[in-house]
């Protein structure tokens, strides 16, 4: 079976959405099939979101435990919080700037240590840390961090078509307004990956 | 627009599928009230209508956004009457609102064909309870549609309306979850070209249902299902994939999905009875079917519907049935791969194992929240400082529902859409407590207007909230009759919330905005002293309309931020306003930029005029 599954995380307003909009419309531009689980209504408001991207043979858009490719996370307890989903030895990619929820404030519940975090998902796979955030102001907008993560998923080659046909779907489907912010966003992402030398 | 797209295949939300699918049909009238997970229908049909008057063309049909889904059947019910071919959408709690027209509907029956879409919602994702909508199918006798993906949800959207119309009955489409918000690739058949038209009423006696018309119809009806039994054996949508062997599995919906790449994994050798038309079942499909296998495993979410009848057709069969009944399956929540993995390895004794969902580390919950911003947020911060200690707040189906976290904790009891004053009234009758209820802009027109005619003909003493941000917020942002722009963005009558109230005769109305903290408390002082029923209109924009707007035109969005010179670490702006955007790191009170949304509310509560607007912004 020829598939690749891609996990996009994160908390709801953060862009999972569109970016996965852009991964299952790029994937068809690629004669690939798509099958996207996405969500929508309650669960938006600012909760813990996730996104399944399935490409090639596949039936269902939801996945096993230990099936996905990948796991991209626009934070980092949220990438933990999937981390059941990805198969063993395989990259997780994760903003490393922490959205602290309401429950942590009010101190019923704990953040726990990033290191810790980190530690945990290293046990099982290899991790990019990125700055997303940074990234993302540097290129014009804070909600341009899914574009900074899309950039560097694109340069992994761990999805069936090039970088290339990934900008070009951007270009086709975001509001043009933002589309210099965008691509900026974008290609820093893909620089953070060529410069931290990461290869597949 | 995706909707309208005309390169082959398109990736389509399954709910835009559908949309899509009645273009192709020639769709004349669309209706629907919103809910998750079946909003994107009815916006799809809202954003092609105005996409294309704007384009100065004719859309070809007429879409609205009725007052409840009751009202939306009934409408469509007419138009079908009169040969124009419609659809109405909902959620399944959508559908108990519309039942009481739907069941007798189904005696009357409609002349161009109808699709009654109900999208259900396993796991309460977005719902108030996880009903199983397909038992409508068999207590209305309607014929039922039951997609599994979006190419599906098109496919079936399209043939509904030749099924319909052969039976002079409306169809009902079912959806889950799962197949309404997934998106996938759907082959495209092209848009039927036509313009917007009007159909005739010709009057008929047997479209009244007074008793000795009913007694009839009801035959007639079961007439009708006879031969949608007869439909189910042959259509396209009910087959079986043979991979040989003796075991079977008899599967519909997003269930068919996961059956299929988990045979695919654990190398499976069986049959497959895929079942896309539910109701009636093919019989003698089935039967077969059963008759090739020595063991059969149904797997379908929530109810055993289909299940219950295969034990029947089975009953003297050879063959082993494996289900709910036996315990192998679930009746509570939606499927995933792993479950169904994990019962089929079961019953075949084959290996399938998976790791954990937790990990080691313990992590903090987050559960959905009222947005950064939000004016719900600002009038209950106002409610909770003057209302006595016991004060009970039935709420009621919205954004504001989310009220119910800490640290506002402004939710006490729900049942559906409009509860909210007829349980209000009753806690009024029952207890010596005060009695402050909620609801949105959109649900007071819903459902809460018996409610509200209810409190006053009985005097109850209750305060009676509309929260108005005026729109139909946590669907989506749809327009309701509070506003002032159809589905099809034409400007119509808008109805204010506080006249509506005047009319069904409340004396005591305030109208204020929320975001004044101390105005909103003086207006709830006002009317918890009244004895009798008041209502409090709280009437500010939903903050993601207005920062959307900010956005639109370019405008910066300011963040506050915390003077840390000033700030005590009193903490009321996090333990008892509770808006996200604030964090603690180490003892300091933070302002995360990214959430803000630079609403302002907060600098009226603090009590050390610590917050300010960002001086330097990106």
């Amino acid at each position: 079976m020829n598939k690749t599954s891609i996990v996009f995380a994160g908390v709801g307003g953060q862009g999972i959405l569109t970016a996965a909009n852009i991964l299952g419309k790029a994937a068809l531009e690629a004669n690939k099939k798509a099958l996207i689980a996405e969500v929508h209504g309650m669960a938006q408001r600012g909760g813990a979101v996730e996104c399944i991207i399935n490409i090639g043979d596949v039936y269902s858009a939801l996945i096993c435990n230990d099936s996905a490719d990948v796991l991209v996370s626009l934070e980092p307890v949220e990438a933990l919080r999937q981390l059941s989903k990805i198969k063993k030895d395989r990259l997780v990619i994760t903003d490393i700037n922490p959205v602290i929820p309401p429950s942590v404030s009010l101190g019923i519940d704990t953040y726990p240590d990033l290191e810790d975090v980190f530690k945990e998902i290293q046990e099982k796979c290899r991790l990019i840390k990125i700055d997303a955030l940074g990234l993302a102001i540097q290129s014009g907008a804070r909600i341009a961090k899914n574009m900074v993560l899309l950039g560097a998923l694109a340069d992994t080659g761990l999805l069936p078509f090039l970088p290339q046909l990934l900008l070009k779907t951007i270009q086709k489907n975001l509001p043009s307004r933002y589309m210099a912010i965008s691509e900026k966003a974008f290609d820093s992402g893909r620089v953070f990956l060529k410069n931290n030398n990461y290869v597949e | 627009m995706d909707v309208l797209a005309k390169k082959s295949p398109a990736l389509l939300l399954g709910n835009q599928a559908i949309t899509r699918g009645a273009l192709e049909a020639g769709i004349d009238v669309v209706t629907t009230y919103p809910g998750t997970p079946a909003s994107e229908i009815a916006d799809s049909f809202s954003a092609v209508a105005k996409y294309l008057k704007s384009q100065k063309k004719d859309p070809g049909f007429y879409f609205q956004y009725s007052v409840n889904e009751k009202v939306a059947v009934e409408f469509a019910a007419a138009a079908s009457i009169c040969g124009l071919r419609s659809l109405t959408c909902m959620k399944h709690v959508g559908l108990n609102v519309a039942s009481d027209a739907f069941l007798t509907y189904m005696y009357v029956g409609c002349k161009a064909g109808h699709i009654i879409v109900t999208a259900d919602d396993p796991s309460c994702h977005s719902s108030q309870n996880e009903q199983d909508n397909r038992i409508y199918s068999k207590l209305a006798h309607a014929p039922m549609f039951e997609p599994s993906d979006p190419q599906e949800a098109k496919d079936m959207a399209l043939e509904g309306f030749t099924l319909s119309e052969k039976l002079k009955i409306p169809l009902l489409l079912r959806t889950t979850t799962r197949v309404s918000h997934v998106r996938g690739p759907v082959t495209l058949n092209p848009l039927k070209k036509k313009k917007t038209t009007k159909g005739i009423f010709r009057k008929n006696p047997l479209l009244v249902t007074v008793p000795a018309v009913a007694r009839q119809l009801h035959s007639v009806l079961l007439e009708k299902m006879d031969e949608a039994a007869a439909i189910s054996e042959k259509i396209p949508f009910n087959y079986i994939i043979n991979h040989g062997g003796t075991k079977g599995i008899i599967t519909s919906g997003p269930s068919y999905g996961y059956v299929r790449d988990v045979i695919n994994e654990l190398h499976l050798e069986c049959k497959i009875l895929k079942l896309g038309m539910t109701h009636p079942l093919p019989k003698k499909l089935c039967k077969d079917f059963l008759k090739s296998c020595d063991e059969v495993i149904i797997v379908e979410e929530l109810e055993p519907f289909i299940e219950e009848q295969i034990r029947a057709i089975a009953y003297d069969e050879d063959v082993k049935i494996y289900g709910k009944g036996a315990g192998h399956f679930s009746r509570l929540y939606e499927y995933t791969p792993d479950i169904v993995a994990h019962s089929i390895s079961e019953i075949f004794h084959l290996k399938h194992k998976t790791s954990s969902d937790s990990p080691k580390v313990k992590l903090p919950a987050r559960p959905p929240v009222l947005c950064p911003g939000c004016p719900h947020r600002a009038t209950y911060y106002a409610v909770k400082q003057v209302v006595p200690k016991d004060t009970i707040f039935p709420t009621d189906i919205g954004c504001y529902t989310l009220g119910n976290a800490p640290p506002l904790k402004i939710a006490d009891y729900l049942l559906c859409m409009g509860s909210n004053v007829g349980t209000a009234c009753g806690f009024s009758y029952a207890t010596e407590q005060k009695v402050v209820s909620f609801m949105g802009d959109s649900t007071f027109f819903h459902s809460s207007l018996p409610g509200i005619v209810n409190a006053v003909h009985h005097n109850n003493d209750c305060v009676i909230t509309v929260l108005d941000n005026r729109t139909t917020a946590m669907t989506g942002h749809q327009p309701h009759p509070g506003t002032s722009k159809s589905g099809m963005g034409e400007n119509i009558r808008m109805l204010k919330i506080e006249d509506v109230a005047k009319g069904l005769g409340i004396q005591h109305i305030e109208v204020v905005n929320p975001t004044n903290i101390e105005e909103t408390k003086k207006a709830f002082i006002r009317s918890l002293r009244y004895k009798g029923p008041s209502v409090v209109v709280s009437r500010a924009p939903c903050i993601l309309l207005i920062v959307s707007n900010k956005r639109k035109h370019g405008k910066n969005i300011i963040p506050y931020t915390i003077n840390q010179h000033k700030c005590t670490q009193c903490k009321i702006c996090i333990n008892k306003f509770g808006c996200p955007a604030f964090f603690l790191e180490g003892n300091q009170v933070k302002i995360d930029k990214t959430l803000c949304t630079s609403c302002g509310v907060c600098q009226q509560i603090c009590p050390s005029n610590a917050i300010e607007k960002e001086g330097n912004h990106e």
